[in-house]
């Protein structure tokens, strides 16, 4: 095991972060805030609660989770295109590392800041709306699991790109309209009963429901559905990034 | 002695079908300097591309340092270092990082020490908190060889080290290059600037459409294929070469008036004295002469044109 070799890549990587911070940190920080001021206190004070949970409180887990997923799909994605794109990635190529240490070392970064993140709006959110945490354990490890999961999706996404407009397709074309219509704003029971079939498809539904589970204790679907299918979609961006090295997809010819 | 590359039977075939490389033997020793020659295409850049891991190799085998490149990937790797042609370098770290970067991504425990003595070697030291965007090109290039020495490689990769780079850095290059070949380690070079593979290998290889046409020691490739030429411009005509000049290697020019004599560049020249006596005592005047050495450049342009 290279460790020296991880640790180079995971330095690296967080080192840029802290370079970007405003653009890591700050941005996705202020437009939460911008939807808890509009959604949670303007908006929220005149709706009623949704499960008993007033509804600042109810958007807080899916709020959470619309920055979690897109900080950690374009973290990853940058992390990994960057070095394309400069033509710099010969050296990790030539280094002695294998690609399960290079993958721990990008996505393992990119999962740190998504996490770092979550917990940062996390507390800011307080400012706004009271809430509790009923399985502060649980909460953590959802955040944990989710940051890794699309941190390793968008290592994928990184690869496949071949410009920056990819990049930027996958987030906000395909993630921010799952969100969305995920469940942030609403219960899913809400729905018409077609509509919630068809929401049944949105696998970010199972993300917002366990992490919103987590703080309160109420979920869409049962809990373990919502563990099962996050690991499964993690098992399939594990499956992909093994092709992507087996290959030398987009990387070594 | 084992050789430090040893490069098996490897053919390359991308996925566009393109044969970049085929068939390649090479063997190259430990400590010695290899220049690698060869036309825009030919398939230097491929061949160490796949020694080094950035290309898969289509068929054979590679070992480096004993190891192989494939199967022993990591005990191969840390053992080289390879400095590309192309600038491919970060923008916003800084000189200390990248390198710092460099040595930890090759599995080496940190080692400042060494990491200074590289950047003083290399005249970086007194950049080494600068970022790299904000370098000229030499001293970026200065960067990527500071990078590739920073885990102590056994062995070094320079892809066209010198394209576009001012004398000085090329002098500190030649003087690096010549102080790591004293400490044992392997180098092999390609370059565009043949008297440099002249001055500097101690074996040169030359490559043509993905095969090696030619291995041979620098000095061996310039005495078998180094000519000097002496040309004489005649006073008069001549019909004939005159008979005590015979066994010289003399030719005639048809006309009569321009005798060419071709000799070993590296042997004495006293041949060239003893036929201007003789020339001299047979009457035979001439009114110019030149002479000219055929230079690695042209072996090579005769090489790969063949």
């Amino acid at each position: 095991m290279n460790t020296h070799g991880i640790r180079a890549i995971y330095k690296f990587e967080m080192a840029r972060m802290w370079r970007t911070l405003m653009q890591s940190i700050a941005s996705p920080v202020i437009s939460t805030c911008l939807y808890f001021v509009v959604f949670g206190s303007a908006i929220g004070s005149r709706m009623g609660d949704i499960d008993g949970i007033s509804y600042g409180a109810f958007i807080i887990p899916g709020l959470i989770m619309l920055s979690l997923l897109m900080q950690s799909i374009s973290n990853a994605s940058f992390g990994i295109y960057m070095p394309k794109f400069s033509g710099t990635i010969y050296e990790v190529l030539s280094a002695p590392v294998s690609y399960v240490e290079v993958v721990i070392g990008y996505v393992g970064a990119a999962a740190t800041k998504s996490v770092i993140l979550g917990l940062i709006i996390l507390i800011t959110a307080r400012l706004f709306v009271p809430y509790e945490i009923l399985h502060p354990f649980w909460m953590f490890a959802f955040l944990v699991l989710t940051a890794v999961t699309f941190s390793l999706f968008g290592f994928i996404i990184g690869i496949w790109a071949d410009g920056f407009e990819k990049l930027q397709i996958v987030p906000l074309m395909i993630v921010t309209p799952l969100v969305f219509l995920g469940g942030t704003f609403y219960s899913i029971d809400m729905l018409p009963d077609v509509w919630q079939t068809i929401t049944l498809f949105n696998p970010v539904v199972y993300l917002i429901s366990g992490f919103r589970w987590a703080f309160y204790g109420v979920s869409d679907v049962h809990v373990g559905i919502s563990v099962g299918m996050t690991l499964l979609f993690l098992f399939a961006c594990m499956a992909g990034i093994w092709w992507i090295f087996k290959t030398g997809y987009r990387l070594r010819s | 002695m084992q050789p430090d590359i040893s490069i098996q039977n490897v053919s390359k075939i991308y996925a566009d079908g393109f044969h970049a490389l085929k068939k390649i033997n090479l063997d190259i020793k430990r400590g010695e300097i290899f220049a690698l020659l060869g036309p825009n295409g030919a398939g230097k850049t491929t061949l160490i591309s796949i020694i080094c891991g950035i290309v898969n190799l289509s068929e054979g085998r590679v070992l480096a340092a004993g190891h192989d490149i494939v199967k022993d990937y990591r005990q191969a790797r840390s053992k080289i270092g390879l400095v590309p042609q192309e600038l491919n370098t970060d923008a916003f770290e800084t000189v200390w990082d990248t390198v710092a970067f460099s040595r930890g991504l090759f599995g080496k425990a940190p080692d400042p020490a060494h990491l200074e003595k590289v950047l003083r070697d290399l005249s970086l030291w007194d950049k080494r908190n600068n970022r790299i965007m904000a370098l000229s090109g030499g001293m970026k290039r200065r960067v990527m060889i500071a990078k590739a020495l920073s885990h102590e490689p056994q062995i070094l990769f320079l892809d066209e080290p010198t394209a576009g780079v001012d004398v000085e850095l090329r002098r500190d290059m030649w003087n690096m290059v010549r102080g790591l070949r004293d400490k044992g380690v392997t180098i092999i070079l390609t370059t565009h600037y043949i008297e440099e593979a002249e001055e500097m290998a101690d074996r040169i290889g030359v490559i043509r459409e993905g095969e090696i046409i030619l291995v041979e020691e620098t000095h061996r490739l310039m005495a078998k294929l180094g000519k000097k030429e002496l040309r004489l411009h005649l006073q008069a005509p001549l019909d004939k070469i005159p008979g005590i000049l015979a066994l010289e290697p003399l030719a005639l020019s048809e006309d009569g008036y321009e005798l060419v004599y071709t000799f070993d560049a590296q042997r004495e020249q006293a041949g060239v004295a003893r036929l201007l006596r003789q020339l001299g005592d047979q009457g035979i005047d001439f009114k110019d002469l030149q002479t000219r050495e055929s230079s690695l450049e042209e072996i090579f342009v005769g090489l790969v044109n063949e």
